[in-house]
């Protein structure tokens, strides 16, 4: 049996191959990884995804060494850390501006899968596994939004949490065991607590990495939507191809700080982002008997929020919000387009997807404003436009006239 | 094109720019690592909250007989304050003999207490009444020759935990497993009975 | 054609945009109404001066009722440079130490007894209403036989909290006028706030009582956040340090990627 990868190199690198495969995975998953090499800017996301995180793990440890759970303290708690603590409204500022900008860039991730392709075979199980860290973001997001327990905390929870009242006959028992008590209660907020803190970023952390294997498993899509395993040269490289390493490597840092330099423009001088990050009344703590002026959930919901709004019946507007989120995982089903990516695809796949994005920002924005009659109608119709993507897309994606693919990749201006 | 006078190789790769970019790039990365740093490590600092608990403590002498003790505290400390009698500050010097450190050269005290009574004033002494041994506290045993410790002792400290023995000026005294003398905490005198623990000088702010 | 299309557009803009002017106002009113709604705090937490003007204003007239629970005065002192001397002669009452957090002394039962509700603690009022509405709140009090307190408020209709400031600014008196307006299409009349007259004069003018709300709303605004200037302070160096290295950044993968193009 050969010895293993890097035994033979000198020092304590040769001393650390024989008990763990460094030298390997060094290699093969970045000076032997190939990418495409047209790359372009909706590939920094992946990258900037992973960077957010690292910034909320850190942020949201850091928070809880002096956090204080329970419904008497947390609020105080929250002010003791943005006034008393040194450089905790830093840390606050980080963990607050990281979670809206940990949506930003995962929909801006996500939005590229949709234009490339990036969920079509063999990427089926990349995108199912992306798909589970987008519910896990997003129930890791809704918990965490809890524990300040301010009064859009408090609401917020409330009104979300009674829409699994909506599931027949399980529905209001399913709720009470919830929350723990006959309300939103302090039970509610230290069970939120263990799961933001421990449970879910834990299952967070795995559902990332599944994702990180499945991807290398596979290799990266391309803005072509060509898969460079397919032309190697002599070498056995992909001719479309260079190393993830320098080339990637080098190209994510600058990515990295451009992204930081928005991050810290937000941070240092707009932290509540126009009270859309931050929200007013969750400078007030939580009061059971006074209803903030109007309840919404934080933007990155808001989409999801406005479909609900838009039906007039509690079950069906829930069920609804339940589907459209659900359609994603189907995706790599729905589309049978020869094609992956959006510059080959025809003009009715460009005109669906468009109408879906629009619909998907209208949503978002009407999700945020209270719910005037103009505005339901308004989320109605975006509401179609959203679900036409997905409910049409079995049969627009094989009507679809599209162009030829080319066999290498192309660079665009 | 290429930087400080290097050329191209084979492959038209200018290879000293890119080292030096890289260790331009890696080196201010670094900097950058340590200022992102910094508020995490600072935020463990005591907080405004304990330095605002950590603010000096008063106490009122007047109420305090001679050869008796009060325990109070000061920054989570139990601070000692005892009104020591005439004759035992004069029965201090005879300990000398059985003492580590007489002079209190390896101790820790202000400046000001470092002499034979180790105090700013005779009749008082204010020590941290933590056994600088492994941390317990140490039990008043004011009267000489106390029969619950030797016929020979002086008057002073004995801690319960280990056996270290100190005097009436908080000095360890010879086959206690201690080795430094009782610490004195900073503090001072705003006027002849109010005593300001945590503080140096009442002008001046907190020690 | 081109031509004529602009200027068949140009032609029809301008009357539309007259039509929109007119029906926004009726013909007959000429002069409009006191805009309060629209004032703006326009409160700089830079000056000093200014915080500790509305440090001293607070102390004097709001202590009394609402507590700061989560200020320190020795915090605010210290970014307010204001020195320990002057804290406690004249912000500190009686009884408290300068590392104290600055409560009210009226105890929560009695308040609620007396003015219907409990005064609410005003460390984030700042940040939970905003700065304009507090101006506007404080600028906006005047006398009601009707009210409990005999007094009402154009921000907050209703409010519990009687107008404290009128040994300053005066009694003023609100001038409701009737004007048609359109509800649902078909005309309607209704009141709506006018103006204001003073009918007791304060111990201040107009523009002395105006900058003593500005002061105080400014200090308010320092309150809910007492980090907001080192914030900006060592958020401009970030920004500068992050700049030099993405440029950094660039030039390296630029030179990196000189072998892939």
């Amino acid at each position: 049996m050969a010895a293993p990868e890097g035994t033979a190199k000198p020092g304590f690198w040769g001393w650390l191959n024989k008990r763990l495969p460094a030298e390997q995975f060094y290699r093969s998953q970045l000076l032997d990884y190939y990418a495409p090499k047209n790359f372009n800017v909706w590939y920094f996301f992946g990258s900037l995804a992973l960077l957010v995180l690292v910034i909320q793990l850190l942020s949201g440890i850091w928070l809880t060494m002096f956090y204080k759970v329970g419904e008497t303290t947390a609020f105080d708690s929250v002010e003791y850390i943005m006034r008393e603590v040194d450089y905790g409204w830093l840390i606050r500022y980080l963990h607050s501006t990281g979670a809206s900008a940990f949506f930003i860039v995962v929909y801006l991730h996500m939005f590229r899968a949709l234009i490339y392709g990036s969920y079509k075979a063999p990427r089926e199980l990349l995108w199912i596994f992306g798909m589970l860290v987008y519910l896990a973001l997003m129930a890791e997001a809704f918990m965490g939004y809890v524990l300040p327990w301010g009064n859009m905390s408090y609401w917020g929870a409330q009104v979300i949490v009674n829409l699994f009242s909506t599931i027949p006959v399980v529905g209001p028992g399913l709720v009470e065991w919830i929350r723990g008590d006959y309300g939103i209660a302090d039970a509610t907020l230290n069970r939120f607590f263990a799961l933001h803190v421990a449970a879910v970023p834990l299952a967070l952390i795995m559902l990332i990495v599944l994702h990180l294997v499945a991807l290398r498993q596979v290799g990266s899509g391309s803005p072509d939507g060509i898969e460079i395993k397919e032309h190697k040269g002599a070498d056995g490289k992909p001719l479309d191809g260079i190393p993830f390493h320098p080339y990637y490597t080098v190209k994510d840092i600058f990515g990295v700080g451009v992204f930081l330099i928005a991050f810290a423009v937000v941070l240092f001088f707009m932290p509540t982002f126009n009270d859309v990050f931050l929200e007013r009344p969750n400078f007030e703590v939580a009061n059971p008997l006074s209803t903030p002026e109007h309840i919404a959930p934080v933007w990155y919901f808001t989409p999801f929020y406005a479909i609900l709004r838009a039906v007039p019946n509690q079950r069906m507007g829930a069920l609804l919000m339940l589907i459209a989120i659900m359609a994603f995982f189907f995706l790599p089903w729905l589309d049978r387009s020869p094609v992956k990516s959006v510059r080959y695809r025809g003009w009715i796949f460009k005109g669906f997807l468009t109408i879906f994005v629009v619909s998907f920002l209208g949503l978002m924005y009407l999700g945020m404003k209270p719910a005037s009659t103009a505005y339901v109608y308004a989320a109605r119709a975006f509401s179609v436009g959203y679900f036409a993507f997905f409910g049409l897309m079995y049969w627009f994606s094989k009507w679809d006239r599209t162009r030829p693919v080319p066999s290498r990749v192309t660079f665009h201006a | 094109m290429s930087e400080a006078g290097s050329s191209p190789d084979e492959q038209g790769v200018d290879q000293s720019r890119r080292k030096f970019l890289t260790v331009a790039t890696s080196a201010t990365a670094a900097v950058g690592v340590v200022f992102a740093a910094t508020p995490f490590v600072a935020s463990w600092k005591p907080s405004e909250r304990a330095r605002a608990m950590g603010a000096p403590v008063e106490f009122d002498l007047s109420k305090l007989e001679p050869g008796q003790m009060v325990t109070l505290v000061w920054r989570k400390q139990p601070v000692y304050i005892v009104r020591r009698t005439e004759e035992s500050v004069k029965a201090l010097a005879a300990n000398d003999s059985r003492l580590k450190d007489p002079a209190s050269a390896d101790s820790e005290q202000p400046a000001y207490a470092k002499n034979e009574m180790r105090s700013r004033r005779a009749d008082v002494l204010v020590l941290i009444g933590t056994c600088t041994h492994l941390g317990c506290l140490p039990k008043q045993h004011f009267e000489p020759g106390d029969a619950e410790i030797s016929a020979d002792w002086p008057g002073g400290f004995f801690c319960p935990c280990h056996g270290s023995k100190f005097d009436l000026a908080g000095r360890v005294m010879n086959g206690s497993p201690a080795s430094t003398n009782l610490r004195i905490p900073p503090y001072s005198f705003k006027s002849d009975s109010i005593l300001v623990i945590g503080q140096d000088d009442v002008a001046q702010g907190v020690a | 054609m081109l031509k004529s299309a602009t200027l068949a557009l140009a032609l029809l803009a301008s009357p539309l945009l007259l039509a929109a002017e007119n029906a926004a106002e009726p013909a007959a009113a000429e002069h409009k109404a006191l805009d309060w709604a629209s004032w703006h705090a326009d409160n700089d937490i830079r000056n000093s001066a200014s915080l500790q003007r509305g440090a001293r204003n607070f102390a004097n007239y709001c202590l009394g009722c609402h507590s700061l629970k989560y200020m320190r005065y020795s915090r605010m002192a210290e970014d307010l440079h204001i020195p320990e001397a002057e804290l406690k002669a004249n912000l500190i009452p009686t009884g408290d130490k300068p590392a104290d957090y600055m409560l009210s002394n009226m105890p929560a039962a009695d308040s609620a007894a007396w003015f219907g509700k409990t005064p609410p603690d005003l460390s984030l009022i700042a940040r939970a209403r905003g700065t304009d509405y507090l101006y506007r709140f404080l600028k906006t009090f005047y006398a009601d036989p009707a009210a409990a307190s005999g007094s009402n408020n154009l921000q907050l209709a209703n409010a519990a909290m009687p107008a404290v400031l009128s040994e300053l600014e005066g009694v003023k008196q609100a001038v409701f006028v009737n004007r048609e307006t359109l509800v649902d299409g078909k005309p309607v009349m209704e009141k709506v706030f006018d103006h204001f007259e003073i009918t007791t004069p304060g111990s201040m003018d107009a523009a002395h009582f105006d900058a003593f709300v500005r002061d105080t709303v400014n200090f308010l605004d320092y309150v809910g956040e007492p980090a907001q200037k080192a914030r900006v302070d060592i958020g401009i160096w970030v920004v500068l340090f992050l700049l030099v290295f993405t440029w950094l950044a660039w030039l390296l993968k630029h030179e990196y990627w000189k072998d892939v193009h």
